[in-house]
C-alpha cells in the first residue's frame, strides 16, 4: 500500500450550532479518480475546501504530503494542487486564454512549454474556440470549463473539482469525466463532488457518499452503489441495474 | 455567431504614444492661462532658468509665470492624475469591482478628513509634512474600514459597496464639517481648498515633496500587476493559483491609500479621475494590469493637466475649482456606467 498523498485525520468541521463534519477519515492516493458523493449539505463541497488548504478543520489534520496544510506556503501549494471551484465568475473582461494562462501563474515562466500547455488545456476541455473570446459574455457551461481548463493548466499532482459537471451538457459532462479518469491514470489523485451517481458509476475508482457530515460509504462504484445504502443516505427508493454497454451499476430512482 | 473577440493592442507602443501626447499638453499647458504667452517666450524662460539663453530677453515677470506658477502646477497636476488614476485601478483590483473610485468609496473623503483634522488641530503648522502623512493615515482608515465592511464574496456586491462608501464619505464629510465650524477664519481658507479640488496654489515644494511618494506608489503598484490579475478570478481562486491574498490586499491598501493621500494633500478632492481612467484605458489595452497601470497613470496625469488648463482658460481671469470641473465631467459617466451594468450581467 503506498502512502496517502492527501489525509484527513478525524476532522470536524463546526458552522454555528451545525455539525458540517463529523470525525472524517479519508485517505486519498496517486492514481485514483475518487468521486464524492451525498445528499445536499452531506459536507461535501466543505470536505473539498479542507483538501484545498481553503478552510481549516476545527478538529483533526488535514495533511498534504503529511505536511498540515495550513503549514504549506500558497504559493508551494499551488504547484501541487489545483482547484476548480463553484463559482466561475471573472470580475474583468479578460479573454479565455488570458485567465487559462493564470494557471501557469504558480510556475516559473517558460514561454513556449506554457503556450503549448495552455493550448493543451484549452482543446481538453473544449474550448480552443473560444480561446479570443471576453469571459464575461460566456455561458454557464463554457465559463465553467475554462475554469477547469485553468486547473489543468497548473498540471499539478493534485487536482480538485468541485461539481464539475452541473452546467455542461451530456457531451461535455462525460468528456470532462474522461479529462479526470486519464489524468487520474497518469498518476495524479483526482477528487471530483459529483451530484449525478451514474456518471461517478462509469468513471470513478472510489466512491466516497458522505451523509450528514460522515462517510456513509467508501469503495468501488459496485460496493456503495447499492439499494439499500442509497435508499438510506437519499430517501429515495431506487433500482440498480447493470449498465447495458458499460458494465458498471447504473442507478434508476424509482416511485415507492 | 458573432462572437465577442478580444483585440489588444501593444501596450508599449500605447504608453510612448500617450507619454507624446501627455508631454505636448504638458508644454502646451505653460503658455496658457489668463497670460498666454507665445511658445517661444517659454522656452526662452525654461532656457534662462538653466542658464541656456539671455535673463535680459524675457520680462521678470514672464518668467515668474512661467517658471514659479505654470511649471509646477502642470507638474503637480500631472502626478496627481497619475495617482488618481492608478489608485482606481488597484481599488478596482481590490474589490473586484469597476464601479471603484477613490472618490465614489470614501477613500478620498477620509484622506480630506486626515488632512483638515491636521490643519485644525494645529498639526499642520507645527510640520507642514504632517498634512500629507495624515491624509495618507486618514485615506488607509477609510479603505480597511470599507473594505472590512464590503469585502468582495461577503457583502454582496456593488451595491453594498457603494452604499458603504457612501456612509464612509458622509461620515467623514461630517467630520470635516464640524473642524470646519470649529476652525479659526484663517485655518478656513486652507479648508475650502480640499472641499472643492485645485491646482492653483501648486508650488515647487509641493512637486517635490509627491514625487517621492508618487514613485514609491508607482513601483509597488507595478509590482502588484500580476497579483491584480490573479484576484480578478476571486480571492479563493486567486488564492489556488498561488496568491497570497491577505498579504496582497494589505499592499493594495496601503499603496492605493498612499497615492490618493499624497494627492488629496496637495490638490483637495478630485473625484472621478480615478474612475473614468480605469474604464476608458480598459477598453483600449484590456483587464490585463501589466498594461493597464502605467495607462492609466499616463492618461490620469493627461486628464488633470488638460482639465486644469481648462480651468483657468474657460472664464479668465477667475478659475473655476478643478474639482467642480472633474465631478461635471464624471458625474454622468459614473451615471451611464451603473446604468449600463445594470442592463447587463452585474
Amino acid at each position: 500500500m503506498s502512502t496517502p498523498l492527501l489525509e484527513l485525520r478525524g476532522v470536524s468541521v463546526q458552522r454555528g450550532s451545525r455539525q458540517v463534519l463529523a470525525g472524517v477519515d479519508l485517505a486519498l492516493l496517486a492514481g485514483t479518480l475518487t468521486a464524492l458523493v451525498g445528499p445536499n449539505g452531506a459536507g461535501k463541497s466543505t470536505l473539498l475546501a479542507l483538501l484545498a488548504g481553503d478552510a481549516e478543520p476545527d478538529a483533526g489534520k488535514a495533511t498534504l504530503h503529511g505536511r498540515a496544510l495550513a503549514d504549506w506556503p500558497v504559493r508551494e501549494l499551488a504547484l501541487q494542487r489545483a482547484v476548480m471551484a463553484q463559482d466561475h465568475a471573472v470580475h474583468f473582461a479578460f479573454s479565455v486564454r488570458e485567465v487559462v494562462a493564470m494557471g501557469r501563474l504558480p510556475h516559473p515562466p517558460q514561454p513556449r512549454q506554457d503556450a503549448e500547455i495552455i493550448e493543451a488545456a484549452l482543446l481538453e476541455v473544449d474550448v480552443a474556440a473560444l480561446a479570443g473570446r471576453d469571459v464575461q459574455t460566456l455561458s454557464g457551461g463554457e465559463a465553467a470549463r475554462t475554469s477547469l481548463a485553468r486547473a489543468l493548466a497548473q498540471q499539478t499532482p493534485v487536482l480538485l473539482l468541485d461539481e464539475p459537471t452541473a452546467a455542461l451538457d451530456l457531451r461535455h459532462q462525460e468528456r470532462t469525466l474522461r479529462s479526470a479518469r486519464e489524468l487520474a491514470a497518469q498518476g495524479r489523485c483526482v477528487v471530483v463532488v459529483l451530484h449525478d451517481l451514474n456518471l461517478a458509476s462509469a468513471y470513478a475508482d472510489r466512491i466516497v457518499m458522505l451523509y450528514e457530515g460522515r462517510i456513509a460509504a467508501d469503495g468501488s462504484p459496485r460496493e456503495v452503489l447499492t439499494r439499500e445504502i442509497i435508499g438510506k443516505v437519499y430517501g429515495q427508493p431506487v433500482q440498480v441495474i447493470e449498465h447495458p454497454t458499460r458494465g458498471v451499476p447504473l442507478v434508476v430512482a424509482c416511485d415507492d | 455567431m458573432m462572437s465577442a473577440q478580444v483585440r489588444r493592442p501593444n501596450g508599449a507602443l500605447l504608453l510612448c504614444l500617450l507619454l507624446t501626447v501627455l508631454l505636448g499638453a504638458v508644454l502646451l499647458s505653460f503658455g496658457t492661462g489668463p497670460l498666454k504667452l507665445p511658445a517661444v517666450d517659454v522656452l526662452r524662460a525654461m532656457a534662462a532658468q538653466f542658464g541656456l539663453a539671455d535673463p535680459q530677453s524675457i520680462s521678470a515677470r514672464d518668467m515668474g509665470v512661467v517658471w514659479q506658477l505654470r511649471i509646477p502646477r502642470a507638474l503637480l497636476g500631472a502626478l496627481v492624475g497619475a495617482s488618481l488614476a492608478m489608485a482606481g485601478v488597484a481599488l478596482q483590483g481590490l474589490f473586484g469591482n469597476p464601479l471603484a473610485d477613490p472618490g465614489i468609496v470614501g477613500v478620498s473623503q477620509g484622506a480630506a478628513l486626515g488632512a483638515v483634522a491636521a490643519i485644525v488641530l494645529g498639526a499642520g503648522a507645527f510640520a507642514v509634512w504632517l498634512i500629507p502623512l495624515a491624509a495618507f493615515a486618514g485615506g488607509a482608515g477609510a479603505t480597511t474600514l470599507i473594505y472590512l465592511l464590503a469585502r468582495p464574496g461577503r457583502g454582496e456586491g456593488t451595491a453594498t459597496l457603494l452604499l458603504v462608501g457612501i456612509a464612509i464619505g458622509a461620515g467623514c464629510s461630517a467630520a470635516v464639517g464640524f473642524l470646519t465650524y470649529i476652525a479659526s477664519e484663517s485655518e478656513l481658507q486652507s479648508l475650502v481648498f480640499w472641499q472643492m479640488g485645485s491646482l492653483a496654489q501648486a508650488s515647487w515644494s509641493d512637486v517635490a515633496a509627491v514625487t517621492p511618494v508618487f514613485v514609491i506608489g508607482l513601483l509597488a503598484l507595478l509590482r502588484l500587476a500580476t497579483p491584480l490579475d490573479m484576484l480578478a478570478l476571486g480571492e479563493r481562486q486567486a488564492r489556488h493559483i498561488g496568491l497570497d491574498v491577505a498579504r496582497t490586499r494589505l499592499l493594495l491598501v496601503a499603496f492605493s491609500a498612499l497615492l490618493v493621500g499624497a494627492a488629496v494633500a496637495f490638490a483637495g478632492s478630485v473625484s472621478f479621475v480615478g474612475l473614468v481612467v480605469p474604464h476608458l484605458v480598459r477598453m483600449l489595452v484590456g483587464p490585463g494590469h501589466r498594461w493597464l497601470l502605467p495607462l492609466s497613470g499616463v492618461v490620469g496625469a493627461l486628464l488633470i493637466v488638460v482639465a486644469d488648463t481648462a480651468t483657468r482658460t474657460l472664464d479668465p481671469p477667475s478659475e473655476i475649482p478643478l474639482g467642480l470641473f472633474s465631478a461635471a465631467l464624471g458625474a454622468p459617466f459614473f451615471l451611464w456606467l451603473v446604468l449600463r451594468k445594470r442592463g447587463g450581467r452585474a
